[in-house]
């Protein structure tokens, strides 16, 4: 049941990205990635992530996705439909590009096969039925990640004066 | 499943990286980086079930950088856009060369 899932989540994610990429209009474009990123939360359910299932539809498809919905919104680019694609040479290019790193990320996964039996998922769910879902991920993040997470506000810091000082009219 | 996901992320990274290339509108383009940055995140999630619940902690990790990446692009699309009235990747150039 849960494979069946899989696979419709899983198309309908394919789907939204190959609609964001040849969409005319930025606002279809944007809705078509919302989509994309709906159906990753959903197989994220489904691989067991259930916390980050919850982030991904909170921040990215809530925060992030509707953050681009206003840019495209204040400069008025909702109904900006000349063809932007770039030409024959790029998108040859492009194509060749795109089809090697296709071509090799699959291909290193798939002769990583081996690493299925690790076994991983029964340390994730004795850790989830010990601690919730949540503390799954807070106790490491706050016991071994605890630098980088402070590191983390201090990008965050950057980013929220970085962003200020460059939409701001005259500095 | 892991390895079907793990071809699903592969195939929208690729899908991401044709975007980037293919069109010329910056928001578009950055919407593309943003489906990339998910691909890798499903990657993440996949390999957690194999390896330990680490890969889920580096998905915050990411997911951070990706919305401090929003917020300073986005800022950098609308003072261009002021600049030149559009968003068209041709006729920002005078960093290219």
């Amino acid at each position: 049941m849960s494979e069946l899932f899989w696979w419709i989540f899983a198309s309908v994610a394919t789907l939204g990205g190959i609609g964001t990429v040849t969409s005319r209009s930025p606002v279809s474009s944007l809705l078509f990635l919302v989509l994309s990123f709906f159906s990753l939360a959903a197989i994220y359910v489904l691989l067991g992530a259930h916390f980050i299932a919850a982030v991904q539809v909170i921040l990215y498809a809530g925060a992030i996705l509707v953050l681009f919905l206003f840019v495209i919104m204040l400069l008025n680019l909702g109904h900006d439909y000349r063809p932007d694609l770039r030409n024959v040479a790029w998108i040859g290019l492009g194509s060749v590009a795109a089809g090697v790193v296709g071509w090799s990320l699959s291909r290193a996964f798939v002769s990583e096969g081996g690493i299925v039996q690790l076994g991983g998922q029964a340390s994730i769910e004795s850790s989830i039925r010990e601690l919730n879902a949540v503390g799954a991920i807070a106790q490491p993040l706050f016991r071994d990640f605890l630098v980088p997470f402070e590191l983390t506000s201090l990008l965050l810091l950057a980013a929220i004066i970085g962003a200020v000082l460059l939409a701001k009219r005259r500095v | 499943m892991l390895i079907e996901s793990l071809i699903l992320s592969s195939i929208l990274f690729t899908i991401g990286t044709a975007g980037v290339v293919f069109r010329r509108n910056a928001i578009v383009m950055f919407m593309c980086i943003e489906l990339m940055l998910n691909a890798v995140n499903l990657s993440f999630v996949a390999l957690s079930r194999a390896v330990g619940i680490e890969g889920q902690v580096f998905v915050f990790f990411v997911m951070t950088v990706a919305a401090a990446e929003a917020a300073v692009g986005l800022a950098i699309i609308i003072s261009i856009f002021r600049h030149l009235e559009t968003v068209d990747m041709k006729s920002f150039n005078l960093l290219r060369w």
